[in-house]
């Protein structure tokens, strides 16, 4: 649809720069087309800057021919074939070229609005009409230049050509969503029609006539929808169209698909992927996608500051503080901050002073560039950008060390480039800069890095606290974590504070919370959404990178770029190497040269110094487009050569890469144990250091913050039982996302459980080591066993999938009390079963995996002590009865047929005592489940759950 | 310094010993006489005197390695009743960082003195081995800190840990509770943990860093467990 826009655009241009009288009647569809995206707040892309920004071509014949809508001259003067050959192809019919004034007459509407009959093919006969618009629109900017366009002919097989591409249209339809945004902003000469004319001309059921005001392009909704009113003379429309109406989430919507399908794409292809990173590929599609709308005579989008900074960043910056490595974050903070700001200052002087000195010795073009222009180039140009980090680093799986410093000094770093920016752009409009306004700008580098962490603190602290009481509408959980970190974001922002501190902070400081609070469906939830939209943004982001770079406008001078892409690699190396050196006085762990070079390698620029460059003032900047091309270069140099080459260049280095293995529990309880080790030494020789307030603060919080943040029991849950909590959960739902489906063996394996006395667990250790088979063996038990592990999870699911939350809270309760069950059991087993037993594979699989089918009960497991449950005392293998569990066990050895269906049993199969504990107990067919549920890691284990004092009532069975 | 002075000689052959500075040495020593009170040993009770060692959940097994002989290098097993100054020493060497110029024996000298040392803190009843039992004391006395606790999620919290040894090492120690180390050969332990120094000390990141076994793909779990 766009091309109508924009051959329309371009007809209308001369129009506008006319005399006032003339520029008058657009009509006003147009206007309501373009104050939509003003309204719209969700318009990725400005484009109308990009649009504008082209010098009106004259309006060249077949322009005329092509609009089906276009103002005829006067207001009387309406030229009927210029509507009505609407749909057919318009190319042959010729027009008077200029018909300035374009009054609308009531014939077109009429014209557009096909009999009902013509009506039904409407949608079909989409693409046609688009098809000769843009094959018009194509010609016109080649009209634009010296040489007249050629007529018709060209314009007929443009359209033909595209008629056979509907999707091609569908997919640059989109290009211009907003193309009305910054139309204010821009000098008057620059405005074109508005794009939409071109829509409204084709579309559009409103008779423009009555448009006289064409000024405030975008505010009159009102009139615009009287009009639709008033329009209707003809025969009702049983089908009709009404672009204008979905145009901007249909465009939004194009984009986002575009991305996503391009993401796709890479994938598909993996021989590219493992190549050239992601970030390369989406700058590549963007640059042809721009390319290709230019060609098609459209503007292209510009990746528009205001777009990026408030919808694009966020998700991003969200996703990655809300899942920062914290410990890794922490532990390397002094390193990191180094970094961020005394790095990144160094960088924008070194930058900015060089670069003047360049401007001073570079000849007539530079030689206006002042200090302060070059200064604020060089704040904008040196930060490193945590998109493009992101993207990269991701991809070669560089170790967590690395990672953390690079990525964290790139998030870190937003604060100063934001205050340096503002400062600069400040003197920029003085007359004069005292000292005083230096001290100030420094007292706001701590007013803006402070203040953006202190709001997201309070708004993550709101937002732990808001998830205290959510426990009965579980569904809206998820998004108030986004809520308030994009409040936490906007609210930095309006106070021109970093708002990329304030969204790290709040995601920092409300996880742990929110997380205990909230249900692991909605955690689920969380993750993925902020993947997902993380994901979506940046690829949106590195496409409209490539686009802008073919809309915009560029000023390339050598020297200027040059010395730019020179110093900056220079500025980022030697940065990198004076801090080091100073760094490694105080690191345990000392940044070898190699992790030197990596960091000084990983600085990649990205869009956010494009949004800045961008957003910078003509005015007081007009050097502006200079300056982006400047910084276009760095970031495609960076982004390009060093991405590509950042992987190639960590293997010959054999720097270390991330282990790819999960956190384990072992992990996690040798790194505490570690902590308090290490705390314990300090208080000992009487140092107060990292360890020592680090243990202050966790005690802190456990005793006062917690109490007020978190809901229920948790709040008492040391750390490492959340984490095994969290593991728990984490591994559960993993196996129900990959699970399968299987009906639940629920026979009772007997001897599974079979005891060995508790009492002689030591001996353990006089278990003889086992061969290589049966240590195979026993890795194939476990694999089976997770198998089912999966299955019974995947009932578990389905069930509380209509559960109510009460039943689901206790649904997972008996799941984890049955896997601590199992895993004791398992212990046992695994451990403790005698050698011998084991030499049958199918009799040990038997046992371990408790597979009914594999495993008969053997007679004589009825002499054999047998483990159940005692009901009252969780403590299950202690408490052996062997009087009362040994015919139980023998009892509960027929499946019964309720469990095969539902897998988890939501009712006690034998309330046999009637306590409260009771709920938990096994019942026959409960205890044999149990076994199922191994994984190596258990459950936290039968600690007092909130739920745990109610009586039990089985809901709904 | 003027102590460094007057006792330079014995100064240096600690600091040789121990790689600690002569500023080091001399803090270790003023605050080891603040512990002591002034005399020439401690005795377990004057770890008492230390107010924040007593929110210290495994604060037990700290004051433990203290007394703990074969932390003391020394050749027998057991326990001491009191230590002087220069076991002081010894015992806080453990905790220095690692030194850059340190080639790559020393390094790995250096790194397994450390393991060592967080084995024995695990290996309670000195037999070398750290059983199913002893792993579920740790586990206890870290979250001895909450009254909340059943004793049961501790154990279960080892028992899954020592699970999971188990399955991941399945290659050295096969279903044996007691994780049999592999005594002399030593694998190479790796660190790759990161860490501020705090001051001096700072034994770092010990468990995560835990090794590169030539033949195991990630043998991180086995930590601390496996060292002898």
């Amino acid at each position: 649809m766009h091309p109508l826009c924009i051959a329309l655009s371009l007809h209308c241009t001369p129009l506008v720069s006319a005399p006032p009288g003339a520029a008058a009647p657009v009509p006003k569809q147009d206007t309501r087309l373009c104050r939509a995206p003003h309204l719209h707040p969700c318009i990725p892309f400005a484009s109308l800057p990009s649009c504008i920004r082209a010098p009106a071509p004259p309006v060249p014949l077949q322009d005329t021919q092509l609009y089906r809508a276009p103002p005829p001259p006067h207001p009387s003067c309406t030229n009927p074939r210029s509507c009505s050959p609407y749909p057919s192809s318009p190319a042959s019919i010729p027009l008077p070229p200029l018909s300035p004034p374009r009054r609308p007459a009531p014939a077109l509407p009429q014209a557009l609005r096909p009999p009902p009959a013509a009506g039904g093919m409407c949608p079909a006969p989409r693409p046609p009409q688009l098809a000769p618009a843009l094959g018009g629109a194509a010609p016109a900017p080649a009209a634009g230049g010296p040489s007249a366009p050629p007529p018709p002919a060209p314009a007929a097989m443009g359209a033909a050509a595209l008629r056979a591409l509907p999707w091609a249209l569908l997919l640059l339809g989109p290009l211009l969503p907003g193309q009305g945004l910054q139309a204010n902003s821009e000098p008057p000469q620059r405005h074109p029609a508005p794009l939409p004319a071109g829509e409204s001309g084709g579309f559009t059921t409103a008779p423009p006539g009555s448009a006289q005001e064409i000024m405030p392009l975008h505010r009159q909704p009102a009139n615009a929808s009287a009009e639709e009113h008033a329009k209707p003379r003809k025969a009702f429309p049983v089908l009709g169209i009404d672009y204008t109406h979905v145009r901007i989430p249909f465009e939004i919507s194009l984009w986002i698909l575009l991305a996503c399908l391009m993401k796709l794409g890479f994938h598909v292809i993996p021989s590219v992927s493992s190549i050239v990173p992601e970030s390369c590929l989406l700058i590549v599609v963007g640059l042809l996608v721009g390319g290709l709308i230019k060609g098609v005579g459209e503007k292209p989008p510009i990746l528009k500051s205001d777009i990026f900074f408030l919808f694009l960043l966020p998700p991003i910056i969200l996703d990655a503080g809300y899942f920062l490595p914290l410990r890794q974050f922490t532990e390397n903070l002094g390193t990191i901050l180094i970094f961020a700001v005394v790095g990144t200052l160094w960088n924008a002087f070194f930058l900015g002073g060089l670069m003047y000195a360049v401007c001073q010795l570079g000849g007539p073009g530079l030689n206006h560039i002042g200090l302060l222009a070059n200064l604020l180039f060089g704040s904008i140009i040196s930060a490193v950008d945590p998109v493009a980090v992101l993207a990269v680093f991701e991809e070669i799986h560089i170790n967590e060390l690395l990672h953390i410093l690079v990525f964290g000094e790139s998030l870190l770093n937003d604060a100063v480039t934001v205050v340096l920016y503002h400062l600069f752009e400040e003197f920029a409009n003085f007359e004069q800069v005292t000292i005083i306004d230096i001290i100030l700008g420094f007292l706001s580098f701590f007013v803006v890095s402070l203040g953006g962490v202190f709001v997201g603190v309070i708004y993550g602290v709101i937002a732990a606290f808001t998830s205290r009481f959510t426990s009965h509408i579980r569904v809206i959980e998820p998004l108030f974590v986004f809520l308030y970190s994009y409040m936490a974001y906007l609210s930095a922002e309006l106070f021109h504070l970093s708002g990329i501190m304030a969204l790290i902070a709040s995601g920092v400081v409300m996880r742990p919370y929110v997380e205990a609070n909230i249900s692991h469906k909605s955690h689920t939830t969380i993750k993925y959404f902020l993947k997902m939209w993380s994901s979506v943004s940046e690829t949106l982001i590195f496409i409209f990178l490539g686009v802008s770079t073919v809309a915009g406008h560029h000023y390339w001078n050598w020297t200027f770029v040059i010395s730019t892409l020179l110093f900056c690699l220079i500025a980022r190396v030697l940065g990198v190497l004076v801090l080091t050196w100073f760094i490694n006085k105080f690191r345990i762990v000392k940044l070898t040269p190699k992790d030197q070079f990596i960091i000084a390698y990983g600085g990649l620029r990205g869009a956010i110094a494009f949004s800045l460059g961008y957003l910078l003032d003509y005015k007081h900047f007009g050097m502006r487009d200079m300056f982006l091309t400047a910084i276009i270069t760095v970031i495609f140099f960076t982004v390009f050569v060093q991405g590509m080459t950042i992987r190639p260049l960590v293997d010959l280095l054999a720097v270390k890469k991330k282990q790819e293995t999960k956190r384990s529990i072992n992990e996690e309880i040798h790194t505490q144990f570690l902590d308090h080790l290490l705390t314990g030494i300090e208080d000992i020789c009487g140092h107060y250091g990292h360890h020592h307030w680090k243990d202050k603060l966790n005690r802190f919080n456990k005793k006062y913050v917690k109490k007020c943040l978190i809901a229920g029991e948790r709040s008492k849950e040391p750390q490492l039982i959340a984490f095994y909590h969290k593991m728990e959960m984490k591994q559960a739902i993993e196996l129900v996302e990959s699970g399968g489906i299987g009906k639940i063996p629920s026979a009772v394996s007997t001897v599974s459980i079979q005891n060995i006395n508790p009492k002689t667990l030591p001996v353990e250790r006089a278990l003889p080591a086992l061969s290589k088979d049966k240590e195979e063996e026993i890795r194939k038990i476990l694999r089976n066993n997770l198998q089912k592990t999966r299955q019974r999870l995947r009932s578990y699911n389905r069930h509380t999938l209509v559960a109510d939350p009460y039943e689901e809270a206790w649904n997972q309760m008996l799941l984890r009390r049955q896997k601590v069950r199992q895993l004791e059991q398992k212990m046992n087993n695994y451990l403790t079963v005698p050698a011998h037993r084991l030499d049958s594979p199918t009799m040990s699989r038997a046992r371990i995996g408790s597979d009914p089918l594999a495993y008969e009960p053997k007679a004589d497991s009825e002499n054999l002590p047998i483990i159940t449950i005692d009901p009252a005392s969780p403590q299950s293998p202690e408490s052996v009865d062997l009087m009362n569990e040994e015919p139980k066990g023998c009892s509960g050895l027929p499946p019964s047929p309720e469990e095969d269906e539902e897998g988890l049993v939501m009712r006690v199969k034998e309330p046999s005592s009637p306590g409260t504990d009771d709920v938990f107990t096994p019942g026959t067919g409960d205890s044999p489940s149990n076994q199922r549920m191994l994984r190596c890691l258990s459950d936290p284990g039968p600690r007092p759950e909130p739920e745990e004092g109610e009586p039990f009532i089985p809901k709904g069975q | 310094m003027g102590s460094a002075h007057s006792v330079p000689a014995e100064m240096r052959e600690l600091a040789d010993r121990t790689g600690f500075t002569s500023e080091q040495i001399e803090h270790l020593h003023r605050r080891f006489k603040q512990l002591s009170q002034d005399q020439l040993t401690i005795r377990k009770e004057n770890f008492d005197s230390i107010p924040d060692l007593e929110f210290n959940p495994i604060r037990g097994k700290i004051v433990h390695a203290f007394f703990d002989k074969r932390n003391l290098r020394q050749e027998s097993d057991g326990l001491v009743d009191e230590i002087n100054f220069e076991d002081f020493l010894t015992i806080m060497s453990y905790f220095r960082p690692i030194e850059m110029n340190m080639d790559e024996e020393q390094l790995d000298r250096f790194r397994k003195e450390k393991l060592k040392f967080l084995f024995h803190m695990y290996d309670s009843d000195h037999d070398g081995k750290i059983t199913l039992q002893e792993y579920r004391n740790v586990v206890e006395e870290l979250l001895s800190g909450n009254p909340h606790l059943e004793k049961e999620s501790a154990r279960s919290i080892a028992d899954g840990a020592m699970m999971e040894a188990a399955s991941i090492c399945v290659g050295q120690m096969v279903g044996a509770v007691s994780l049999l180390y592999l005594g002399t050969e030593a694998p190479r332990w790796h660190r790759n943990g990161a860490g501020k120094c705090p001051f001096w000390l700072g034994i770092s990141p010990v468990p995560r860093a835990i090794s590169k076994q030539p033949h195991k793909a990630s043998p991180s779990v086995l930590g601390a467990l496996t060292l002898v």
